[in-house]
């Protein structure tokens, strides 16, 4: 890693959005560190990974700390990690929320804090969490997985201005579907349907996800705070 | 880092070094009276830190115990805020509330 380089550390990078922002920021130059619970498949030139559970309190810090000490600093923390549950509400068992809450809420929640705390010795940094459309469109099917990124919009609210003061900015982006595993399971007319509501009538890119992480990472975007932006024209 | 679990002399140094760090950078009226460093107040009644100042003296503390020591404690947990009195008063107080921590974390 070139010295003086932004350091990155991306959650839920082993595969998916997160490996490709993780490929995304070393090309920019940038030190990047990813975690996930599984070990990587084919690893990246320049990038450490580091296993993890996002809803593990002591190994999201021993992550935090790892990265700290490795570069004395965490300049940009993207929360990627997450799981979506495409269900009805009675037929979504307990465990699904609960999970679903835990990952996307709580992982959110912890690594937001533990970052946070290396961020302010240096008076600066740059959180970007994952919302979703799902949010605005109140999704029929995905009521634990919406109410769960509802949650991080607020979360990303309230940081915001707890953070504020520190030099530290929290923002979300809220993606349309996009080719992932995430959605591979949904049936085809769901996501069409999804589709059909945006302003822009077409499945996300990794690209369109990276240009908004981009955006409020970027050391020129002090000023933008507590926003979240949802892609595809979903407001 | 090999774990080595600080006594309370050990503690207090720590605790005292990093409210001095804080000093140098902090304004005049949230800088910390040093000169009794046992009764030194941080946080609460007479105390000179507002809430942004004692999260940053908390985590310098976490990561200098974690460096130094190789104790990952969490400071400000369910048992500091459940507590009568805040372990947050005065750098003693809050010392001997990090001293018990890391035996904790130690057993």
């Amino acid at each position: 890693m070139p010295e003086g380089a932004p350091v990155t550390l991306i959650t839920g990078s082993r595969k998916g959005i997160g490996r490709f922002l993780a490929e995304y920021f070393l090309e920019k130059g940038h030190g990047v560190y990813g975690c996930s619970r599984q070990p990587m498949n084919a690893p990246l030139a320049g990038y450490t990974h580091i296993e993890a559970d996002v809803t593990d309190e002591s190994q999201v810090r021993a992550v935090v700390s790892a990265v700290r000490k490795a570069t004395g600093r965490i300049d940009n923390l993207i929360n990627n990690a997450g799981i979506a549950s495409m269900n009805h509400s009675m037929l979504t068992p307990f465990s699904t929320v609960n999970s679903v809450l835990q990952t996307n809420v709580v992982g959110t929640f912890l690594f937001c804090r533990e970052a946070a705390k290396v961020m302010q010795m240096a008076r600066y940094g740059r959180i970007v969490n994952f919302s979703s459309v799902a949010v605005p469109l109140r999704l029929e099917g995905e009521a634990a997985y919406a109410a769960s990124k509802a949650a991080v919009g607020t979360l990303t609210e309230v940081l915001a201005r707890e953070y504020g003061p520190l030099g530290i900015t929290v923002n979300a982006v809220g993606p349309t579907p996009v080719e992932t595993d995430l959605i591979r399971s949904v049936p085809k007319d769901k996501i069409d349907g999804i589709v059909a509501q945006q302003a822009v009538q077409r499945l996300g890119t990794f690209e369109d996800v990276a240009n908004v992480v981009d955006f409020f990472v970027s050391p020129a975007s002090g000023f933008v705070t507590g926003q979240t932006i949802y892609l595809g024209g979903v407001a | 880092m090999s774990r080595t679990n600080p006594d309370l002399p050990d503690v207090i140094t720590l605790v005292v070094r990093l409210c001095e760090e804080h000093n140098e950078i902090a304004e005049r009226e949230r800088q910390i009276d040093l000169r009794d460093p046992n009764d030194a107040r941080l946080y609460g009644r007479k105390g000179v830190l507002d809430s942004l100042g004692l999260v940053s003296l908390l985590a310098a503390i976490e990561q200098a115990l974690e460096d130094e020591y190789g104790v990952q404690v969490t400071l400000a947990d369910e048992r500091a805020f459940s507590q009568a009195r805040s372990p947050f008063r005065t750098v003693a107080s809050l010392a001997e509330y990090i001293h018990g921590l890391c035996g904790d974390a130690r057993a």
